[in-house]
């Protein structure tokens, strides 16, 4: 089926809230979390397959962009994971008010910023 | 009360009755994986750092292998509805729509036994 009705102005002509632009971040890191877990598939076989693998594995974990690849894998989890929270608060049917919408968004970003910190010197 | 026609059930087209089951799952997968993160991040710490036979051992122990295996069930899922729903937002062609969807269910299915596996074969050693 094809549509040539005139169509109302979409996202480009907006600038998007905090809330809106953190949605879509949400929806991105989603998709790299999606591909990471390949790679999560490439370490685990790379452990079942032995201590020669698991020693190849470890020099090249050991390389600085595989780390900080790594942490902003870890980064995009924790956010997805704290947005997430918010998603399920939102289901809810909680915390809808537009005066604190964007202070709970400030919230979550300095959380998953702090928890991100929090594991690279924890673990 | 069947209100529409067989055709259009089978076109795949509007619901097919386990729209709300999909978006029940994806909160029910998020919850569980909150507390579960912590064993990824456990086993990828160790993978960076611990020598081969502590990472074995660990997985080994039967509390961080069930945690493992749920993370690995429960983040699989997750990752392949919420693949699902981005494809149905974007891909605007039927054709491919149905086949990007039931590609990407498959392939996080593979991916998901061929983690589960790798899993056992560890414990198998530790």
């Amino acid at each position: 089926m094809t549509h040539n009705r005139p169509l109302s102005p979409h996202l480009q002509v907006y600038r998007l809230p905090l809330t809106g632009i953190i949605s879509i971040t949400h929806r991105m890191t989603g998709v790299l979390l999606a591909l990471g877990l390949v790679l999560f598939v490439c370490a685990v076989s790379a452990i079942a397959a032995g201590p020669a693998s698991y020693a190849a594995m470890q020099d090249l974990l050991g390389m600085l962009p595989v780390q900080i690849i790594y942490w902003g894998f870890v980064y995009a989890l924790i956010f997805h994971l704290c947005h997430g929270v918010r998603h399920l608060i939102w289901d809810a049917g909680a915390s809808f008010n537009r005066d604190t919408m964007d202070r709970y968004a400030l919230y979550e970003l300095a959380v998953s910023v702090v928890l991100t910190v929090s594991i690279f010197f924890l673990l | 009360m069947q209100y529409r026609s067989p055709l259009a059930r089978t076109r795949g087209l509007g619901s097919a009755k386990t729209g709300t089951a999909h978006w029940w799952l994806q909160r029910v997968t998020a919850a569980a994986l909150i507390p579960l993160t912590l064993w990824l991040l456990l086993l990828m710490e160790l993978s960076f750092h611990a020598p081969y036979q502590q990472t074995v051992q660990w997985l080994a122990s039967p509390w961080n292998s069930v945690c493992i295996i749920a993370w690995i069930i429960a983040a699989f899922y997750h990752a392949a509805i919420g693949l699902q729903v981005v494809i149905k937002d974007y891909v605007s062609s039927e054709g491919l729509k149905i086949v990007s969807v039931w590609m990407v269910k498959l392939l996080f299915l593979f991916l998901g036994l061929a983690a589960v596996t790798a899993i056992f074969r560890i414990i198998l050693v530790g």
